[in-house]
């Protein structure tokens, strides 16, 4: 009697199908869950996920995440990418020196953005004053 | 009064400016198709985490100095703006960057401390033209961004409210509502508002390790994909917005051409009219 399994990441929905058998790296270790599982919710770990259906077993690689384990169904919640909070911190790091520099640039991108601006505007004129002339002509 | 030969030649322009608006209204049109998918693509996973937390929130979990922390009174907050890269989206941009700074003034006028940050060109041109204090910023992310892409701006969130720099964080963005109907909204992220299973537990969960850890490795989780998910619906509110204003500005522009063509056919008309007149009144001036 198999039970559904379903693979989901934040991007998209990577496996859903009824199998068998599933060997999980989570946090406090490897454990196998088959049909009529407890009802569980733990951590996962990177490592291989194991999926054994029909007798064959196909293996897929977790990034951590979490799954819930019922009765008939598991959900597997994986990491869409690899977690790791040096790598976290390396792009906080990097999306706060580009505000840092942006806002150090700020006077000579403001003068180009109120420049641009009033061209833009100037530009928007020069057409209302032709199409006017034109229309005019016309009546 | 303007030649026919440069009437002629507007007409041609005016021409070609439709057919361009034309291909832009047909790439947005196809844009905007896998923007929604991608938007329904995660869908699933922050449902099925919306449960998780539900189920987690049912019994008594540890709030403080975690991001569940609601503190009071809130001495200062953060702002996200998304907002694409570019504009000829109507009045897109524009929405939710109004929409933004109304916000940002109401929380000033409450006396409390501000902070910004910026995913999207228009959304950090904005926060530097204004001279906000902008503490994050990615931009270029393209049609279709990965996840990773937004966990620099989620870490820094993060990191700032336990940190205590803020008590709140929001995000602004553009909400798709249907094809024509984009929304700007406020949505508030932090501290995360989890839903409390009103039906209770309906299954007795094992937690590995405990409850509790299982919910403080999923709230950060919870911030990315609220995130991401606001990314995605201001890509496909951008795509439809830009989609809209095409199929606008082409109108305008067979309009114009309409216009045109009228304005050509009567010079035309009094060009030929007066040289009838002169070759008659030649003829009458001979004939005498």
């Amino acid at each position: 009697m198999p039970f559904h399994l379903e693979i989901v990441t934040a991007e998209r929905v990577v496996l859903s199908d009824d199998v068998d058998q599933i060997n999980v790296p989570t946090k406090d270790g490897r454990i196998g869950i088959l049909p009529r599982h407890m009802p569980l919710l733990t951590i996962l770990d990177v490592g291989e996920l194991d999926i054994i259906k029909n007798g064959t077993t196909s293996a897929y690689v977790v990034t951590g995440g979490f799954m819930e384990v019922l009765p008939t169904r598991v959900t597997i919640l994986a990491d869409a990418a690899n977690r790791d909070d040096e790598i976290d911190q390396s792009r906080a790091e990097e999306a706060r020196r580009r505000a840092e520099a942006i806002l150090a640039q700020r006077r000579s991108d403001q003068e180009m953005a109120l420049a641009e601006a009033e061209l833009r505007r100037a530009l928007i004129e020069l057409k209302l004053v032709s199409l006017r002339n034109l229309k005019g002509r016309n009546q | 009064m303007p030649s026919t030969r440069e009437i002629r030649r507007r007409i041609r322009s005016v021409k070609n400016l439709a057919q361009i608006t034309r291909a832009m209204e047909m790439v947005s049109a196809s844009k905007m198709r896998r923007a929604q998918r991608n938007v329904l693509a995660t869908r699933p996973y922050a449902e099925r985490m919306l449960d998780v937390m539900g189920e987690l929130m049912s019994r008594a979990v540890t709030r403080r100095g975690t991001l569940l922390e609601v503190r009071e009174p809130v001495r200062a907050v953060a702002l996200v703006f998304i907002t694409p890269d570019r504009g000829l989206a109507g009045s897109l941009v524009t929405n939710v960057l109004r929409r933004g700074s109304r916000f940002l003034l109401e929380e000033r006028q409450r006396g409390r401390a501000i902070e910004t940050l910026a995913i999207g060109k228009k959304a950090r041109d904005f926060l530097v033209r204004t001279g906000q204090p902008m503490t994050g910023e990615v931009s270029k992310l393209g049609d279709q961004p990965r996840l990773v892409d937004i966990l620099g701006i989620g870490s820094i969130l993060r990191d700032g409210f336990l940190a205590g720099r803020f008590d709140e964080a929001h995000v602004v963005y553009s909400q798709f509502v249907n094809t024509l109907v984009q929304r700007a909204v406020i949505k508030r992220i932090l501290p995360v508002e989890a839903p409390a299973d009103p039906t209770g537990s309906s299954f007795d969960y094992t937690y590995e390790p405990d409850r509790d850890d299982v919910l403080r490795e999923l709230l950060p989780r919870f911030v990315e994909v609220q995130l991401y998910q606001a990314l995605l619906e201001s890509i496909a509110s951008e795509h439809s917005a830009r989609m809209v204003a095409m199929r606008n500005a082409t109108d305008n522009a067979k309009e114009l051409q309409r216009d045109l063509t009228l304005s050509y056919n009567k010079t035309r008309q009094a060009n030929i009219t007066k040289e009838v007149s002169e070759i008659a009144s030649g003829a009458a001036a001979l004939a005498e």
